[in-house]
């Protein structure tokens, strides 16, 4: 087993296996989605029309919880270090921890999905839309995020640090994400487009930058 | 003395205690000649004398992404150029430029009442001002955060770096989507569109924003300087009396 294969091996194990790992990030997501009727109240209607924006700030908040685990447990007990002087490219070691955080937290909040659709009152063709959506998206939210948990990886009281600085750059995804996931038959692949382009930018770009940080904020 | 003579930190000390009270004494006089070229601006045949406002406001949206330019430009001389004085100029330019788009924001909300009908409206423009402006403050609450200036300097540099993508969005925001705020009239292909009895006043105005821009952030370099200096000796004083 290659060294990078056995690095996403590990990380998904470790994702799953502790701090309640994947099935944390769906209950939140699924806690999320049922505060929403309490606040906005449960005319269907209503819920229909805002059910994507409503699952896809649920997504964005389930995905920014598990972020700071991605790299502050590893720097904790020096497994970090060990990364950073590898042989391996540190982009490619932080893309790997990126797609680990993705299949052990993003893809589980696209599978609940649907289910939560139903909670909302949402149309067949909108929870599919929306799935779509959040599969094409969620990859660009671990990405972007990967940049704000390696900057604040040294921190002892980063607190709410991350989501300040991660949240203002996942707002074109937002934007974007919601638009592929409401857009009537007319013209759904324009928003879809724009958002699998903002995935692939941020998941080329978003590991230089977080490789970046590592480096640096761990001289 | 050549310009790689002020990377010191004490020539760049005493050469800002000489510069500044003429830089402070320009800007004043470049206020004073836009105010009164504004005052004295004609009305617009539409929007009356609302209009002036834009001779605030406009400035202000300008500067607030030039310093993030500017900031870019420094976060770059961390990275690249290891430059002594980058992160000091990028860590001094932060809260400027948070103050200006704030003022932007705050000056565009009171012109769009009267001529929008609305305080806000979220459109592409207002949008990724507001957006750029939490990403001041999240650059600011980077710096606040991390203990040790020179390493705080790096991750506010990536950060920045990351952060420069919103500058295009922001002016290119008019034409790519339908927007209620109106579409460049200055700095685009084809000259202003601006009548000059209007143009010349908002420029004037523009420069003395520059102006108060430069003698602000160079003041808050020195003050950032000096600070670093004292935090060095309070660090001394801690080892020197641990270690007796």
């Amino acid at each position: 087993m290659t060294p990078l294969s056995a690095l996403l091996v590990r990380d998904m194990r470790l994702a799953v296996r502790v701090g309640g790992g994947a099935l944390m990030g769906v209950l939140f997501f699924l806690i999320v989605v049922t505060l929403v009727p309490f606040a906005v109240g449960p005319d269907l209607a209503q819920l229909q029309r805002i059910g994507p924006a409503i699952l896809w700030i649920g997504a964005l908040l389930a995905s920014l919880l598990a972020l700071d685990r991605l790299f502050a447990a590893d720097h904790e007990d020096g497994s970090l270090d060990l990364l950073l002087m590898g042989r391996a490219p540190l982009e490619l070691v932080v893309l790997v921890k990126a797609a680990a955080h993705w299949i052990t937290t993003g893809l589980p909040l696209v599978l609940v999905t649907p289910l939560l659709g139903l909670f909302l009152n949402l149309e067949p063709s909108a929870i599919g839309r929306t799935a779509l959506a959040l599969l094409l998206g969620t990859p660009a939210l671990t990405c972007i995020g990967l940049v704000g948990a390696a900057l604040s990886v040294a921190l002892r009281r980063g607190g709410l640090l991350l989501p300040v600085l991660v949240l203002p750059l996942t707002v074109p995804v937002l934007i974007f994400g919601v638009a592929a996931s409401s857009a009537p038959a007319a013209a759904p692949a324009t928003a879809l487009m724009i958002l699998g382009a903002l995935t692939l930018m941020s998941v080329v770009l978003g590991p230089f930058a977080a490789a970046a940080a590592l480096r640096h904020g761990l001289e | 003395m050549a310009l790689i003579d002020l990377a010191n930190p004490t020539r760049f000390l005493a050469f800002t205690a000489r510069v500044l009270p003429w830089l402070a004494v320009a800007t004043a006089i470049a206020f004073a000649v836009g105010l009164y070229l504004s005052w004295f601006a004609p009305d617009d045949y539409q929007q009356g004398a609302t209009v002036k406002i834009m001779f605030i406001h406009v400035p202000n949206a300008w500067l607030s992404m030039a310093v993030w330019a500017v900031m870019t430009l420094a976060s770059l001389g961390t990275l690249v150029w290891r430059h002594p004085l980058a992160d000091v100029a990028a860590k001094s330019a932060a809260p400027l430029g948070a103050a200006f788009t704030f003022l932007a924001l705050l000056t565009g909300s009171l012109w769009g009442r009267p001529m929008w009908g609305t305080y806000w409206v979220w459109d592409a423009r207002l949008t990724s001002v507001l957006v750029l402006f939490l990403m001041y403050l999240g650059v600011i609450a980077l710096w606040r955060t991390v203990d040790d200036p020179t390493r705080a300097g790096r991750a506010a540099a990536i950060l920045t770096l990351v952060g420069a993508v919103n500058l295009p969005i922001i002016k290119f925001s008019v034409d790519w989507w339908n927007t209620l705020h109106q579409g460049a009239s200055v700095i685009r292909i084809g000259g202003p569109t601006i009548d000059p009895t209007i143009l010349r006043p908002l420029l004037v105005m523009g420069l003395a924003f520059i102006l108060l821009f430069v003698t602000l952030h160079l003041a808050a370099m020195r003050n950032e300087i000096l600070r670093r200096r004292v935090r060095t000796l309070w660090l001394m004083q801690a080892h020197a009396a641990q270690g007796a």
